[in-house]
């Protein structure tokens, strides 16, 4: 019955399975709906998104399909907030009021808005035609069109003019981009592994029956530590340089990682790692840590993590005495290779986008030398990471 | 079965209703996200009072396991009552502990079934629930028998976003996001709460409130229980509306704030914010 809608909403990369189209049919065989629009948006709502991330991308696909509206923008581009912001509010006179009212209603508003945003390509304020703030266009937000569409604006004239979905309220919550701590840990908690160590609290069973039994019946109880985290991170992270940009999110991950991990290692590099990393990057050039000293410091059960956006000179990788900084007796692609080889679980978080990897020659040398296990740092390649480390 | 359509104490919006009614009808677990006090809690208290049913309530923490939910079988208790001769060490079924799932399984009537915080337990924790909470049922290896729910209870599941749930969880759950309620259906919960409380007094509680919310960078912003226990201060102190209104240099930050900001940071920032502003303005 809603075939085409589930199929839109698949296209969109809304994570909608049959099991929860069929659920939504039987709701409606229910007679949950009672032939309410809204009931029903309410209800698919429910039935078919898991996760407010995605509520927004559902109002949009709920608005276009039961309007039968074209797409006016592709799914997944946002009308930048930056042009809908709100500079100044502009007063009208009555007349210029009146020629407004001339324009016609809802749909024709809704059509003359997809022929613009074809149109337009940047930024607008004031003015009468294009999208932007504050202008007597029927698009766009706070101008004072009374017939106007409202983009990016908090709140709608009249509560019922434009349908709930389209009031798109959880707008702010489909932020898939973005990169909080919090969301970093449940990703790197992804490689909790548990073990028993330290003082023994916790009831142990099976030794319990066991001991007990060997005791002749008589009560024998054992006891051993309580489990926790006990996964072992080696963190080696680029810094300075073209990194300056990324210094927030590696921040993040940094602060995530350390509330996580209880056995977290950390060193410094720069561009990429040769004999001597650092612990504090301010003093890098008085305090080293021969790298070979790290390898031997730390067993092979450590997982190593680099985090680098990997542009550099091929050089500084495959020819000794390639590093801007030092003289380097060994390419750094033997460091490299040495590393990887001692800490057979290792990954490579790349800030730079997945995209533009392709275009940087040494970002494609590392990740040949890490045997493709680089991951871009978002939250999506930080989970194939984490899983990729705990295979 | 009865519609859930909010009570005399919980203003359930549209949406809310429909997503509950969905559940029940479907027998389907329910899972209540947004933000916290928001009341995702008093949910399930409040659909059990409004349709007459008991509620068995799971609080999870980070060390809970599925498993507690069904059932606990106390060897050591076994083994010590062996040691003493007791006769009930005969009988397997005395140091097997109901758990909250199997407790509303067999209950007379269908219960409301609560299970707070999900997102508190392990990563693995609902996938071990995937089948007990499809099909009602769950096998108890040492009696040999297959727990059955009498009654299906309606199953209400909270979580905070601590971390996110399996998708082939989700996919057998009802979904409904709390969003944060708007002026007039706060106003309409306030009423709820306190009927005889002034309306001017509200009015301008509430401009705070939301000033306050929109102050950026707040640690916590204060939500609705706050605001709830704010308004039960003030009428306490009875503290005029028009202290609220009031652009006294000397009081800056409105009156009884702990209850709302609850960091000292948060209080410091709204502090600095607002100087800020009155020297704009003044």
């Amino acid at each position: 019955m809603f075939i085409n809608f589930f199929l839109e909403l698949r296209q969109a990369k809304l994570p909608v399975s049959l099991r929860e189209y069929l659920t939504l049919l039987e709701a409606m065989r229910l007679n949950l709906a009672e032939f309410s629009v809204d009931d029903f948006y309410y209800l698919s709502r429910s039935a078919l998104v898991k996760d407010e991330r995605n509520l927004d991308k559902f109002d949009r696909v709920f608005g276009q399909h039961f309007k039968g509206l074209e797409a006016v923008v592709d799914a997944g581009v946002e009308i930048p907030e930056e042009w809908l912001r709100k500079l100044a509010e502009k007063l009208l006179t009555p007349e210029e009021l009146k020629q407004i009212e001339a324009l016609g209603g809802l749909d024709k508003l809704m059509e003359e808005l997809q022929k613009r945003l074809a149109e337009q390509k940047g930024r607008h304020q004031g003015g009468s035609k294009w999208i932007g703030t504050a202008g007597t266009s029927p698009f766009g937000a706070y101008g004072s069109n009374p017939e106007g569409v409202r983009i990016g604006q908090d709140r709608n004239r009249n509560n019922r003019a434009v349908k709930v979905w389209d009031k798109r309220e959880f707008r702010n919550l489909d932020d898939t981009v973005e990169i909080g701590t919090r969301n970093i840990k449940v990703a790197l908690r992804r490689l909790r592994r548990f073990a028993r160590e330290g003082a023994a609290e916790e009831l142990d069973l099976d030794d319990t029956i066991r001991s007990t039994a060997r005791n002749a019946g008589w009560l024998d109880i054992k006891l051993v530590p309580e489990r926790h985290n006990a996964a072992k991170v080696l963190l080696l992270m680029d810094i300075g340089g073209s990194m300056e940009g990324h210094v927030r999110t590696c921040e993040e991950l940094f602060s995530a990682a350390r509330a996580e991990f209880k056995h977290l290692e950390f060193f410094y590099f720069h561009n990429c790692p040769y004999e001597a990393l650092w612990r504090d990057a301010w003093r890098r050039h008085v305090e080293k840590t021969p790298t070979l000293q790290v390898m031997h410091t730390y067993d092979s059960g450590y997982k190593l993590i680099f985090v680098g956006d990997a542009s550099m000179s091929p050089y500084e990788l495959v020819q000794p005495g390639g590093s801007v900084e030092h003289w380097n007796e060994e390419a750094g692609e033997a460091w490299l290779r040495r590393l990887t080889a001692t800490y057979p679980k290792s990954v490579w978080l790349n800030p730079v986008p997945e995209r533009y990897w392709e275009g940087t020659p040494s970002i494609q040398l590392v990740r040949e030398l890490m045997e493709g296990r680089m991951f871009p740092l978002t939250l999506d390649g930080l989970d194939r990471a984490m899983r990729r480390l705990t295979r | 079965m009865g519609r859930f359509e909010g009570t005399e104490s919980y203003i359930a919006t549209e949406d809310l209703r429909v997503a509950v009614n969905a559940a029940i009808a479907l027998e389907r677990p329910l899972l209540v996200k947004g933000e916290p006090g928001t009341g995702k809690t008093i949910l399930a208290h409040e659909i059990a009072k409004a349709l007459g049913k008991d509620i068995i309530t799971w609080h999870i923490k980070s060390t809970t396991k599925a498993q507690q939910g069904l059932y606990e079988y106390d060897a050591v208790a076994r083994l010590r009552d062996s040691q003493l001769g007791d006769p009930k060490v005969e009988d397997i079924r005395n140091y097997i502990r109901r758990g909250k799932l199997w407790e509303s399984f067999t209950a007379d009537a269908a219960p409301v079934l609560l299970i707070d915080e999900i997102d508190k337990a392990d990563i693995e924790f609902p996938n071990d629930l995937l089948l007990e909470l499809d099909r009602m049922e769950f096998y108890v290896y040492e009696t040999r028998e297959t727990v059955v729910a009498r009654h299906r209870p309606i199953v209400i599941i909270t979580s905070n976003n601590e971390k996110e749930l399996p998708d082939a969880f989700l996919r057998r759950c009802f979904f409904h996001y709390i969003r944060f309620p708007d002026r007039d259906t706060m106003t309409r919960i306030v009423d709820v709460h306190y009927p005889e409380i002034q309306k001017t007094l509200v009015r301008e509680a509430l401009n705070v409130f939301y000033e306050l919310r929109d102050v950026p960078g707040l640690k916590k912003k204060p939500s609705t229980s706050e605001l709830l226990d704010w308004l039960k201060l003030l009428m306490v102190e009875d503290i005029p509306a028009d202290a609220l209104r009031t652009h006294d240099p000397g009081k800056l930050i409105p009156p009884l704030h702990g209850a709302l900001l609850k960091s000292e940071q948060d209080v410091h920032l709204f502090e600095r914010l607002a100087f800020l502003n009155r020297r704009e303005r003044g």
